[in-house]
């Protein structure tokens, strides 16, 4: 943990972190006005001491709909990469331990899987499944699915050769207990590693979903969808599509930085 | 280039090609929203919608219909388009030309740009300049596409100053000037991202091979710094920036659809969100076969020049 500290682009990572998960925790509560409402006279302004990042285009406050869209745009992104990396491991790691037939059987369908691009399966699951918040976190986590089933599967097999494996297997004995107390512990460095790593891209994800109209449905204030909504008026007043675009980026900038960090203090010879 | 190597990954791509082909069949195929329910309108009578499907060859088992389609595409009828009343194949081809043009726009210029930066990163690691374009690098990795379009559109597309068109398309043939000028913003929001992967994976790479044990030598033996870098240094660390590319395409092609669709770039993109708006099938089932056939071939022509940089790939 200390040596993520060491790296100023941990030190970074780290910070941002903070502020985002701090605004999720406590966000709906500090947000100086209730994000719904409608002021007439204070339509698209920009930042003034009586809204600190300016208002859209119905007068709504935009620091306080940023505070309140908080928890549901970081919830997207932890839920559907923790989906994800649990599916995606659990067939990596049986792909990774059986061998043989079973591994090439998975590997090709993941495979044919992965010769999608990202967003575009994304795109067709859901179209399939409809638009809303949680068929969109469901798509980006089967998504996610082939991809971390192939780390996860690598980083089994980096295990599986290793001189404890084999003295485990020497000792006699069972294969769950090699597998659930020396390789798994040892694989997951890589798994936690690249799932900090996508949890950056489920929000992006989540919130180009929510700009298609895809994703999040109005009055919500999730990010993308503010974006959308206020496209319209973005010349009159950059602010409401500024301030919902950097606080994506802020956050998503956060979730690579300390992925990066992690990955580091994991791996050192990959610190450069 | 081993002839063998050359099948051997050649083979790979159509088995995933046929695997894309059973899962876009199968994802469109349980789409909820009858074709025939499309075309007549909610208000068909049950035996009209009978028929239609009958016309459609929905009463088919499920693998005559996967096959009869198959068939269709290996001969480039790609059935026809239930909105737009044209065949698909007509539709889909020009905003394939439309959105290839895009892309290689985006990809030439990030290249261009990238590896030189990358390399002035390594260079000059751990100053203000390595800082600054590892600083520029993580925010293009950090913003979706979607807002670095919009703030682009902000900053130069404004009514007021009208720098550069905020969307539209002109063809090539009529006007190539007027071509440029509308690529420019769909391009450099497609860009930005690609640029951000390209430069730190060069200056990951070069930063160590400039640390080897090849390049010392060459160094100790007089040669000019310029020359390592351009003859020893630099081509030991592009296979691993190709790879990075070849990856990257299909971030381009997911970018393209939201891209395509906020500049209203006639491509691809633009036609499969109005595809999938309008449950349009057979578009919708061209237009991804299409996407994973460019990333399949992008990939295959990458894994070949990574073999060509770097010998030691071809036998593993």
């Amino acid at each position: 943990m200390r040596k993520i500290f060491k790296s100023p682009t941990g030190i970074i990572g780290v910070i941002l972190l903070t502020i985002v998960l701090f605004a999720t925790v406590f966000g709906p509560w500090i947000a100086p006005y209730d994000p719904q409402a409608f002021d007439a006279r204070a339509r698209l302004q920009g930042p003034s001491m009586a809204h600190w990042l300016g208002t859209d285009q119905y007068g709504r406050d935009l620091l306080s709909r940023i505070l309140s869209g908080a928890p549901s745009t970081v919830a997207f992104g932890l839920g559907a990469t923790v989906l994800g990396v649990g599916v995606g491991s659990v067939i990596g790691v049986i792909a990774g331990v059986a061998g043989g037939r079973t591994d090439s059987i998975i590997m090709r369908i993941l495979d044919g899987m992965l010769a999608m691009p990202e967003l575009l399966f994304t795109l067709l699951i859901v179209t399939f499944l409809g638009g809303g918040t949680t068929q969109a976190m469901l798509a980006v986590a089967v998504t996610f699915t082939p991809g971390m089933a192939r780390i996860a599967r690598s980083a089994v097999l980096s295990v599986r050769t290793r001189e404890y494996v084999l003295a485990a297997q020497a000792r006699g004995e069972s294969r769950a207990w090699i597998v659930g107390r020396e390789v798994l512990p040892n694989a997951l460095g890589p798994i936690i590693v690249e799932a900090t790593i996508r949890v950056s891209f489920a929000i992006m994800i989540g919130a180009t979903l929510g700009f298609l109209g895809l994703g999040a449905q109005p009055p919500s204030t999730e990010w993308g969808l503010m974006v959308a909504e206020a496209r319209q008026f973005m010349f009159r007043n950059p602010w409401c599509v500024a301030v919902p675009g950097l606080a994506i980026a802020i956050t998503a900038l956060g979730f690579n930085l300390f992925g990066d960090a992690l990955r580091d203090a994991f791996d050192p010879k990959r610190g450069h | 280039m081993s002839l063998a190597y050359f099948l051997r990954r050649l083979g790979a791509v159509l088995a995933v090609l046929c695997i894309v082909s059973v899962a876009v069949f199968a994802i469109t195929t349980i789409l909820p929203g009858n074709a025939a329910l499309m075309i007549l309108g909610e208000n068909a009578s049950a035996e009209n919608l009978a028929a239609m499907e009958r016309q459609l060859g929905l009463d088919q088992p499920v693998l005559v219909q996967y096959l009869h389609w198959v068939g269709g595409v290996l001969h480039g009828d790609f059935g026809t388009s239930l909105r737009l009343q044209l065949p698909v194949a007509e539709v889909v081809g020009e905003a394939f030309w439309n959105s290839m043009a895009l892309a290689a726009i985006a990809l030439v210029a990030v290249t261009v740009i990238a590896i030189p930066l990358g390399t002035l990163a390594a260079l000059k690691r751990g100053t203000g300049w390595d800082l600054g374009i590892g600083l520029i690098s993580y925010v293009g990795t950090a913003l979706p596409e979607f807002v670095t379009a919009t703030l682009l559109l902000v900053f130069f597309a404004d009514p007021v100053r009208q720098l550069l068109p905020a969307g539209g398309f002109v063809s090539p043939a009529e006007d190539f000037g007027g071509f440029i000028e509308h690529a420019i913003l769909p391009s450099a929001t497609l860009g930005l991202i690609l640029m951000a992967h390209i430069s730190r994976q060069v200056r990951s790479e070069l930063s160590e091979v400039l640390t080897s044990d090849y390049v010392r030598a060459a160094r100790l033996k007089g040669v000019p710094e310029g020359r390592v870098i351009r003859r020893h240094a630099l081509p030991n660390s592009l296979a691993p920036a190709v790879a990075v590319i070849s990856l990257d395409i299909g971030y381009l092609l997911g970018g393209i659809i939201v891209v395509e669709e906020i500049f209203a770039w006639p491509g691809l993109g633009r036609l499969l969100i109005y595809a999938l708006q309008n449950r349009d099938l057979p578009v919708i089932q061209a237009v991804t076969l299409l996407l994973a056939v460019v990333y399949a071939i992008s990939n295959l022509i990458a894994d070949l020049i990574i073999a060509k940089l770097d010998p030691r790939v071809r036998y593993a």
